[in-house]
């Protein structure tokens, strides 16, 4: 269908409105790349399988005119409970099945689908308590999904479906009730600041774009999310896509942009699809491309796969990555809303900013105002992983604080073990403790304690881990990272790295912790671009809270938290072991001597700290840490 | 009238005039901000950060931030000062630290700003103490353990030369500067103009160094060692060699080398007039033959060749056939030693140009008796060889260039700068013989430090369009505008920006100092007595004598390309 | 030029994505979706249609990590040491993977080309770590033992 006016848009939503609300049974399997990972698509085939056995009509596309009693069988976006997958959810009763698998099927056809029965075996347990609806569910009752509403309750590559439950409503208004200004009033008026990281207002920024006289703009989106641990964006682009063309097309509306471009890391291939998926849809029913809804607005979208180049999150060097050049930033000014892309004034936001740009449009930026802080208004996506019971993507207003994130939605640490710290917004975010648990999360609030949102990934970490080993592994992740153009980082994370490098391995020296810092305060001041500015704050933050943890393995050369191999001591307890000789005849390195039927002991020179005893003990008398 | 705009350097007001960015304010106030990877030629790259200054609004990098009203800046406080030592110390951390058997000993800006900053240690173990050689080249070598990666070298072999012989490559700890596939430069796109060495600000990029091999030759007296000079060298030598900028030094020249052992010592000048003679007579031959869709280019310059022969090949055909002055100048000599004496002769070019040594060894330009220029020694290579000597420089009592090659005029020397060549042309072509004409002609156009000059000559019945190009990236768009369809007759290509005063060879100059060399030659030719190179007496005694029905096997080359090209 | 490649795998893709230096990067690729890396042959015969020097496509090629310069595996098991499977210890999963195939952290790919072991930075499923992928299929929960069962029966597939 080609929609050729603002009438024909309304008519198409009324029609696949009344479609998608005639289908009173739902099925939506997930189909993130979690849950097909677990087998989801395996469930949905089957399900659709035992379906048509039975003669139950499937709708698998919503059709204009549904049949009578049909059930609807979709492949939904990430509900960001990726843990629980393969997971199905079956309306009108909201029901979440968990782990479901294929042999599972046949019972849900049968009991719940024609019997309307609830099957408690499928559903979510907590502390022996069964959850029947995916509300209920501790995970999700404490979250306020704004932006990821729709991920996991529409089928994601549908256009009919977004259509129906009001999509492009919000660029149906912008086109034919606001001029630019208006549109970028009620931006700047909702508070929406950059989900990406830094937090700069939104209005501000496409305003400055606005304001420039040159004929050629560009909207570009950074869905390069980088940041290890982080995957809200991804759910975005799989779940919701039609939502971020629409927030960019109102951007491009709004700043006088006829292009966009999406930038998708390349570890994304099934966004990519989606995404390519929605854009065609969008072109085939005349909402992108030339002469939208004859309004004379054209929006042409192209999507850019990422090589693989964390530092191309940075908005220069994904500008410079479109434009097919090495991604490495440049220095700044000119700013991107002047010269970005090709040259050209640049609106340059992320995926969730852009998501949430359509129901600020459609309900106002008062609406928007009544989520989250005064500063930061409107909700945050998160990705909640690590040492956490419950992992996933969640989502709440701005300034909900950790405790509340980390327990009641979190479900607190996994296997009982005690919280230590959190790792916030990737490797160049910042370290929380314990004393900041109740600290609200919005921007301005960890900017206060040095730290930063920064795309949303929150990484929990239990008494386990050992810092100095984290902070290492942080400090190689943005060396092997780093493009490598300003001497601070390429020169000094290496050096940083060597250091950290030295220091798990027990080799560290008097006067490291020192260079450290001098070094880190050198980096944050003088790199060139914010991967470099930030490069040292894992290893500043951890020197700040475990200073102690630092000097035990320089000084002691012992890893508090028994994680770092080559501090690890490995003894045989000598009541415990009975003597027999297991342990030696499995040493690689013969170090382990003794008279049978006697303790034996391990020579702590030759030992090379492999394990190999310890898995070999039969009474668990060697012992590590 | 625009309200006067002002700013603070260290608590001092400064006026705005147009400047691009607060490093170049902080500059011209007298304050020597380190920097490694700013060239006001090539683009800002941003990347050494060793100009970072501080505002009220934090730190920042002077080369990248525009200068504003009122802004209060702070260019030398105890933290700039800490933060520049550490990344002097994490340079030198990852450098070769010979710095006594470094090719840039003495004018690298590594060993300088480490010994201005008192780097007296460095924490960090060295990972690149050993030398990471490519000698592939004839012209230039290459040390990627005494590279810093400020890619001051990428800009200007890709953006201002257009060459694209090496660019960046991998990231991060591991980035290096490399050509494709880590070839040997010789191998890669590379002709030779040596503007990377002459950007390079440490010794990762060199002269290849010739220096030993001719003092082997002075001192063997069974051979004569005769020298020609090249017109920049003469204006290029400056404080190393205790000279003003741009100070005419030929005669001390001739001196030094005199005294180091070369036995006759001439002036290139008079092989360029040979070249003005032959192209003239070449561009009239084509004028007469009619059409040309194409214009003749200037052969002067063998990185052009090159870069004709690698990116142009098409091109060949309307590349002049004149042999450039030095290897016309040396068949000559070649010629006139074959009556001189018993001893072996051989000849020796010093020269601006690090492409002149792959010229010299081109099969082209060898006889059975081997390479009409043995070697080639740049400027820079004859400093050394001078300081070595013990020479006082400046004290030496100039000397006159010998005979039988003696006469030179003003024509021939001013080929050293961009436009030089076609004004001498220019000269011969003209009807007008009068000292008016002369002048008028200087202001037509041809002079200046400009990367591209057009200008329209009247000759008989038509005009003749000409257009001057220096920089191997402007002579590439002006190629675009002509395949485009703009017609010209003939075009003058220098490769180094500025022509050979600017030569990979030449000690580096910034762009003051290059006005000054240029000043130097034009004002060699005002004071010489012959400006037209057909009235120099030598010439029509060659041709009347030592060219007689040699014309074209001494003075003209056909390069293998050329053939049917056009 | 080599005369003996064949260029129509180069030309379709220039047919689709066009000439234009901007696209240096979506070219490349898909060069290497067809033969699983970039042949060396394609550089001076990109450089010439695309009017880029080859030291610049090279340095785009070198800059990103996806891009690989020798010839990959069948099988490319990428190992997530992302930060989420990192303390959910990946590394152990990635050090089995290379004993079992006789790879290390240089060499990444069996001489037979039947497999490359490479680590990727993070695959976004945070909340399955640790995580791998084989040719792009994520496999979730991995231990060592699990890892080197799928190594087995990903060799009856060779």
């Amino acid at each position: 269908m080609h929609l050729k006016t603002r009438e024909d848009l309304r008519a198409a939503r009324v029609l696949y409105g009344k479609s998608l609300a005639a289908q009173e049974k739902k099925i939506l399997v997930c189909a993130g790349t979690g849950c097909i990972s677990s087998g989801s698509l395996d469930v949905y085939d089957r399900l659709r399988e035992l379906m048509e056995e039975r003669g139950i009509h499937c709708a698998v596309r919503l059709e204009e005119e549904p049949h009578e009693h049909e059930v609807g069988m979709k492949k939904s976006g990430c509900h960001g409970f990726c843990e629980m997958g393969p997971l199905v959810r079956i309306e009108p009763w909201g029901y979440l099945y968990t782990k479901v698998k294929v042999a599972d099927c046949e019972e849900i056809v049968e009991k719940t689908i024609l019997g309307g029965e609830h099957i408690e075996r499928l559903a979510y347990h907590q502390n022996g308590k069964v959850f029947e609806k995916q509300d209920e569910i501790p995970f999700y009752q404490k979250q306020t999904r704004l932006v990821l509403e729709h991920c996991g309750h529409i089928d994601a590559t549908s256009i009919e479906e977004y259509l129906g439950i009001g999509g492009y409503t919000a660029l149906e208004k912008a086109l034919f009730e606001m001029d630019g200004d208006a549109i970028i009033r009620t931006v700047t008026d909702s508070g929406l600041r950059g989900r990406g990281g830094g937090g700069f207002p939104a209005g501000k920024k496409w305003s400055q774009v606005k304001a420039q006289k040159t004929e050629e703009k560009y909207i570009v989106c950074n869905g390069d999310e980088g940041d290890p641990g982080a995957f809200m964006d991804r759910s975005i682009m799989e779940g919701d896509p039609h939502r971020l063309l629409e927030g960019m097309m109102i951007a491009g509306l709004a700043c006088g942009a006829a292009e966009g471009y999406i930038y998708v890391r390349a570890e994304y291939p099934m966004a990519v699809e989606r995404l390519r998926t929605a854009i065609s849809q969008a072109e085939a029913w005349g909402l992108l491309g030339e002469n939208v809804l004859g309004t004379g607005f054209s929006f042409k979208m192209h999507i850019n796969r990422g090589a693989g180049a964390f530092v191309c999150g940075e908005g220069s060097a994904l500008t410079a990555s479109i434009e097919g050049k090495r991604g490495m930033p440049r220095v700044k000014p000119p700013r991107t809303v002047e010269h970005g892309l090709f040259d050209k004034p640049t609106v340059l936001n992320n995926v969730e900013t852009f998501a949430n740009v359509p129901r600020i449009i459609r309900e106002g930026a008062e609406w928007f105002q009544s989520f989250g802080t005064a500063g930061s208004p409107g909700t945050k996506a998160f990705a909640l992983t690590g040492n956490i019971e419950n992992t996933g993507l969640i989502e709440v207003p701005m300034g909900t604080t950790l405790r509340e994130i980390i327990f009641d939605i979190g479900g607190g640490i996994k296997d009982g073990k005690e919280f230590k710290a959190v790792q916030i917004g990737g490797p160049s975010g910042g370290c929380l403790i314990e004393t900041n648990l109740d600290l609200p999360l919005d921007f301005d609030s960890l900017k206060k304690v040095g730290g930063m949102i920064g795309s949303g990934g929150l990484v929990v970490m239990d008494d386990s881990t050992c810092m100095v080993e984290v902070a290492r592994f942080f400090m190689n992740f943005t060396q092997n990272e780093s493009c490598g153009k300003c001497v601070p980082c390429r020169e000094g994370t290496r050096r940083m790295l060597e250091i950290m490098e030295r220091i798990v391995d027990g080799r560290g020296e008097e006067g490291d912790i020192e260079t450290l810092l001098e070094l880190s305060d050198m980096i944050s001041n003088t790199a060139l671009c914010g991967l470099g500015k930030t490069a040292a704050f894992p290893v500043l933050g951890t020197i700040r809270y475990f200073r102690d943890e630092y000097e035990a393995h320089i000084r002691e050369k012992r890893c508090p938290a028994g994680q770092c191999q080559k501090l690890k001591r490995i003894w045989i307890e000598a009541d415990e072991c009975k003597g027999c000789s297991k342990c030696a005849r499995n040493c690689p390195v013969n170090a382990i001597t003794g008279k049978v039927k006697e303790p034996f002991t391990i020579d702590a020179n030759k030992c090379i700290k492999c394990g190999a005893c310890v898995e070999a003990c039969p009474f668990h008398a060697v012992k590590e840490g | 009238m625009v309200k006067q705009e002002f700013l603070t350097i260290d608590g001092i007001p400064v006026a705005i005039e147009g400047e691009k960015n607060i490093l170049e304010l902080i500059r011209k106030v007298g304050i020597k901000l380190p920097t490694f990877c700013y060239h006001s030629e090539l683009s800002i790259y941003g990347a050494c950060r060793m100009c970072m200054v501080e505002t009220p609004r934090g730190m920042e990098a002077a080369c990248s931030t525009p200068p504003k009203a009122g802004m209060d800046i702070r260019t030398n406080t105890e933290r700039l000062r800490k933060y520049r030592k550490m990344i002097l110390e994490l340079l030198l951390a990852n450098h070769c630290r010979d710095c006594t058997t470094c090719g840039n000993n003495g004018s690298c800006k590594l060993q300088d700003l480490a010994m201005r900053f008192g780097i007296d240690r460095v924490r960090f173990p060295n990972t690149a103490a050993e030398p990471k050689l490519d000698e592939s080249s004839v012209s230039i070598v290459r040390d990627q353990n005494k590279c810093i990666l400020c890619g001051d070298c990428v800009r200007m072999c890709n953006e201002v030369q257009n060459v694209g012989a090496i660019d960046f490559a991998h990231r991060g700890a591991k980035m290096t500067i490399s050509t494709a596939f880590e070839v040997p430069i010789a191998e890669s796109p590379c002709v030779g103009c040596g503007q990377c060495a002459a950007v390079c600000p440490t010794g990762a990029i060199v002269v290849k160094n010739d220096t030993a091999r001719v003092w082997a030759l002075l001192d063997d007296p069974d051979v004569k060692v005769t020298a020609q000079i090249a017109p920049a060298v003469r204006v290029g030598l400056g404080k190393e060699m205790g000279m003003e900028p741009g100070e005419n030094a030929i005669g001390k020249l001739v001196a030094a080398l005199k005294h180091m052992g070369f036995d006759e010592v001439y002036d290139t000048s008079t092989g360029a007039d040979l070249t003005v003679l032959e192209e003239s007579n070449e561009l009239l031959r084509r004028l007469e033959e009619g059409e040309h869709d194409w214009p003749l280019f200037t052969s002067c310059c063998p990185a052009w060749v090159q870069f004709c022969e690698k990116n142009y090949p098409e091109l060949m055909g309307n590349v002049s056939t004149c042999k450039s002055p030095m290897e016309m100048f040396a068949a000559v000599i070649r010629e006139n030693n074959r009556t001189a004496g018993r001893r072996k002769a051989v000849h020796v070019a010093i020269m601006p140009c690090t492409a002149k040594k792959f010229e010299a060894a081109r099969s082209e330009f060898c006889s059975g008796e081997g390479q009409d220029v043995e070697y080639v020694l740049t400027t820079q290579e004859l400093i050394r060889m001078v300081k070595e000597s013990g020479v006082v420089f400046s004290e030496l009592v100039p000397e006159a260039v010998d005979m039988p090659f003696a006469y030179k005029t003003g024509a021939g020397v001013i080929f050293g700068v961009t436009g030089g060549v076609t004004e001498a042309v220019l000269r011969r072509l003209a009807s007008d013989k009068s000292a008016t004409a002369l002048k008028t002609l200087a202001f037509q156009g041809v002079r200046g430090l400009e990367g591209v000059k057009e200008t329209t000559v009247p000759y008989g019945e038509r005009n003749l369009r000409i257009a001057i190009v220096s920089g191997l990236g402007n002579a590439s768009a002006l190629i675009e505008r002509i395949r485009g369809g703009e017609h010209y007759d003939f075009v003058e290509v220098m490769a180094c920006p500025n022509g050979c005063i600017s030569g990979g060879g030449q000690p580096f100059a910034h762009a003051e100092e290059q006005a000054e060399r240029s000043e130097g030659l034009y004002k060699a030719d005002q004071v010489s007595r012959i400006k037209r190179s057909e009235e120099n007496p030598l010439m029509m005694e060659l041709y009347g004598g030592l060219l007689k029905g040699k014309v074209h096997e001494l003075l003209h080359v056909e390069y293998p390309l050329a053939k049917g090209a056009e | 030029m080599s005369q003996s490649f064949d260029y129509s795998v180069v030309d379709g893709v220039l047919a689709e994505l066009g000439t234009g230096e901007s696209a240096v990067i979506s070219i490349l690729q898909h060069i290497q979706e067809h033969y699983r890396y970039l042949p060396r042959e394609i550089f001076p015969y990109l450089s010439k249609k695309l009017g880029v020097s080859q030291a610049r496509i090279y340095s785009v090629a070198t800059f990103y990590e996806n891009f690989a310069l020798e010839p990959k595996g069948k099988f490319v098991i990428k190992v997530c040491d992302g930060t989420a499977c990192h303390v959910r210890k990946s590394v152990p999963i990635l050090e089995r993977l290379r004993k079992e195939l006789g790879l290390t952290e240089k060499k990444r790919t069996t001489d037979d080309l039947g497999f490359t072991v490479e680590t990727v930075s993070c695959l976004g499923a945070c909340g399955l770590a640790p995580v791998l992928t084989v040719n792009d299929k994520v496999y979730p929960g991995m231990t060592p033992d699990k890892a080197a069962a799928l190594i087995e029966e990903l060799k009856g597939e060779l």
